[in-house]
C-alpha cells in the first residue's frame, strides 16, 4: 500500500512535467494546428540558459525567473521570425521549419555548452519529505511549482481580457479579427507563453534527468502522449493526460514484473493507442457542434 | 458621405467576384444590398473589411481602407456580423459580448453596454453563462448583433441576419435593428435575401447581379419596380 502511494506520488511528480509539456504543445497546437516537435528542445535550451545564469553566480530563483523571461521573448521571436512568414506555406514546408528549429536548438546547445552531462541544482533539496520517504522534497517541489503555474495560467485565460482575446484568436481567428483582435500577435504571445511553460518544466526535470542537449527527448514523447490522451483540443484535458501518463508510467514500471521497467514507455503508449481507438478526440477532447 | 465605394473589384484567386461596384452610405442611413444567391453580397461585405483581395477605392470618413488589416478596419468603428454569425461557440454569451468590446477601454462603460445589450435582448441575459454553441439560431443571431454593438460601431455590416430564423424572430430582430438605428444613429449596410423586409427597413437599396450593380435608388422606389417585384418580392 505504501509502495503504491509512493509510486503514485512519484508518478505525479514526473506527470507534472509531462503535463506542462503537454500544455505547452496544446497551446501552440490550438493556435496553428501543428504539433511543435521542437517544444522539448526549446525547454532544453531554456534550461541551459538558466544553468548559464547560475554559472554567472545568479541566485537560483533569479536564474529561474531570468530563464523564463528570456524563453518567453525567445518564443515570441521564433514565431515572428520563423513561423509567421510561412503560415500559409504548404504543410511540408512547415514541418521542415519545426525540424530545422529542432536541429538548430539541439546542435547549438551542444556547440555552446558541449554534450557532456551536467548536474542541475534543485532549490528544494533532496531530503525525504514527511520522514518516511513517501516523496522527496524535490518531487514535492515539482508538483507544487507546476500546480502554481497551472493555477496562474488558468486565472489568466479565464479571468483576463488578454487571456480571453488569446482564446478567441486560437479558436476562431476570423471572428477574432472581426472584433479587432490582432490575431498574429496573440499567436506570438501563445508561443512565448508556451516557451515559458516549457522552461519551467525543463528546469524542474533537469535535476532528475541531468542537463544535456537530448534531455527532453523522452520527456516530450510522454508530453505528446499526455496531450493526445487528454485531447489536443482541451488544455485542461492535456494537463490531466500528462499527469495520468506520469502515474501510469510509474505504476507499470513498478508493478508489472520483469517487463515493467524496460517497457514502461511502450506500455504507456499502448494504453494511449487503446484510448484513442475508443475515443479519437482524447478523453476530454471535444467535437464542437454548432447549431444553425 | 460616411462610406464611399468606387470601382470595387474583388477576386477569389483567378476568379473575379465583383466587377466595379459604386455605392455610398450616408451617416445614420440604412442601405441594403439585394441579390440572388451568388450575386456577390457576402463578397462585398468581406471586401469592405479587408478580408479578400480587391482593387478600387473604399473610403470611410474620407480615409482609404485599402491595404488595412481587418482588425484595423474594425477599430475605425465598423462592426461586421458575418454570414453564419461568427459567434465564439465555445465561449459564454457574456464572454462573446466582452470580446465585442475588446478594442475599447474602460471597464464600467463596457459593463454598462453589456447591460444595454441585455436590455435590447432579454433572452441573452437569461443565457449569459451558457456557451454560444448551445443557443438557438435566433439567439445566436441576437448575440452576433449584440456583440457588434459592443464595439459602439458607427457602421454595422449585417450579412443575411434573417437567414434560417422563424418569421416571428425575424420581425423581432428587424424591429430591434430599426430601433438601434434610430436611437443610436448606427448606420447599417444590410445584405438580405428577404427583399421585402430589407426594403422596408432601408433608406437606399442596390441590386446586385453576378458582381454588378444593376439598379440603385431609394428603397421605396426599388420596392415598386416591376422587375424587382417579380424576381425578388414574388408579386
Ligand atoms: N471562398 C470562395 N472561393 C471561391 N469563390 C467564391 C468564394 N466565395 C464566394 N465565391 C464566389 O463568388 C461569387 C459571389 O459569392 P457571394 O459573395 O458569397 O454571394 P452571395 O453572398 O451574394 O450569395 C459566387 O460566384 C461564388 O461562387
Ligand atoms: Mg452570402
Amino acid at each position: 500500500m505504501e509502495l503504491l502511494l509512493q509510486q503514485v506520488l512519484a508518478g505525479l511528480a514526473t506527470g507534472a512535467i509531462y503535463a506542462s509539456m503537454a500544455l505547452a504543445v496544446v497551446m501552440i497546437y490550438q493556435a496553428i494546428d501543428h504539433l511543435n516537435f521542437a517544444q522539448g528542445e526549446m525547454a532544453m535550451f531554456s534550461t541551459f540558459l538558466a544553468w548559464q545564469m547560475l554559472q554567472w553566480g545568479w541566485p537560483y530563483w533569479a536564474a529561474f525567473v531570468g530563464a523564463v523571461a528570456v524563453s518567453f521573448l525567445g518564443g515570441v521571436a521564433i514565431e515572428r521570425i520563423l513561423f509567421k512568414p510561412i503560415q500559409n506555406a504548404p504543410i511540408l514546408s512547415q514541418l521542415a521549419a519545426f525540424i530545422a528549429l529542432y536541429g538548430i536548438l539541439n546542435s547549438s546547445a551542444g556547440w555552446i555548452w558541449d554534450f557532456n552531462i551536467k548536474t542541475f541544482p534543485t532549490p528544494f533539496g533532496s531530503a525525504p519529505l514527511f520522514g518516511e520517504r513517501l516523496i522527496g522534497t524535490h518531487q514535492a517541489g515539482m508538483i507544487g511549482v507546476t500546480l502554481l503555474m497551472l493555477g496562474l495560467l488558468y486565472l489568466f485565460f479565464r479571468g483576463s481580457r488578454l487571456g480571453l482575446a488569446m482564446r478567441a484568436a486560437a479558436t476562431n481567428p476570423e471572428s477574432a479579427r472581426l472584433v479587432g483582435i490582432r490575431v498574429g500577435w496573440m499567436i506570438a504571445l501563445g508561443w512565448g507563453m508556451s516557451a515559458a511553460v516549457g522552461a519551467v518544466a525543463g528546469m524542474l526535470i533537469a535535476p532528475v534527468v541531468f542537463l544535456e542537449p537530448n534531455m527532453m527527448l523522452g520527456v516530450l514523447l510522454y508530453g505528446f502522449a499526455g496531450a493526445v490522451l487528454g485531447g489536443l483540443s482541451s488544455p485542461g484535458g492535456a494537463v490531466a493526460g500528462g499527469f495520468a501518463v506520469g502515474v501510469i508510467e510509474n505504476l507499470a514500471g513498478t508493478f508489472i514484473p520483469y517487463v515493467g521497467r524496460e517497457l514502461k514507455l511502450t506500455i504507456a503508449l499502448v494504453l494511449i493507442v487503446a484510448v484513442l481507438m475508443v475515443k479519437p478526440s482524447g478523453v476530454f477532447g471535444r467535437t464542437v457542434v454548432s447549431r444553425v | 458621405m460616411m462610406l464611399e465605394v468606387r470601382q470595387l473589384c474583388a477576386f477569389y484567386g483567378e476568379n473575379q467576384a465583383l466587377h466595379g461596384l459604386d455605392f455610398a452610405l450616408d451617416e445614420g442611413n440604412i442601405v441594403t444590398l439585394l441579390g440572388a444567391n451568388g450575386a456577390g453580397k457576402t463578397t462585398t461585405l468581406r471586401a469592405l473589411c479587408g478580408m479578400i483581395r480587391l482593387s478600387g477605392e473604399i473610403r470611410f470618413d474620407g480615409k482609404s481602407l485599402l491595404g488595412r488589416a481587418t482588425e484595423d478596419i474594425v477599430r475605425l468603428g465598423i462592426a461586421h456580423v458575418p454570414e453564419g454569425r461568427g459567434t465564439f461557440v465555445r465561449m459564454t454569451v457574456e464572454e462573446n459580448l466582452q470580446l465585442g468590446a475588446m478594442v475599447r477601454h474602460g471597464r464600467t462603460a463596457i459593463a454598462a453596454d453589456i447591460e444595454q445589450v441585455y436590455a435590447h435582448f432579454p433572452r441573452l441575459k437569461e443565457r449569459r453563462a451558457q456557451t454560444a454553441g448551445t443557443l438557438s439560431g435566433g439567439e445566436q443571431q441576437m448575440l452576433a448583433v449584440g456583440r457588434a454593438l459592443m464595439l459602439r460601431p458607427r457602421l454595422m455590416l449585417l450579412d443575411e441576419p434573417s437567414f434560417g430564423l422563424a418569421p416571428l424572430i425575424v420581425e423581432e430582430l428587424f424591429e430591434i435593428l430599426r430601433r438601434l438605428n434610430r436611437e443610436l444613429g448606427v448606420a447599417m449596410l444590410i445584405v438580405e435575401q428577404n427583399a421585402a423586409l430589407a426594403l422596408d427597413l432601408a433608406d437606399h437599396a442596390y441590386l446586385l447581379e453576378t458582381g454588378h450593380i444593376v439598379m440603385a435608388g431609394p428603397a421605396q422606389e426599388i420596392g415598386q419596380d416591376e422587375a424587382v417585384r417579380r424576381s425578388y418580392l414574388g408579386y
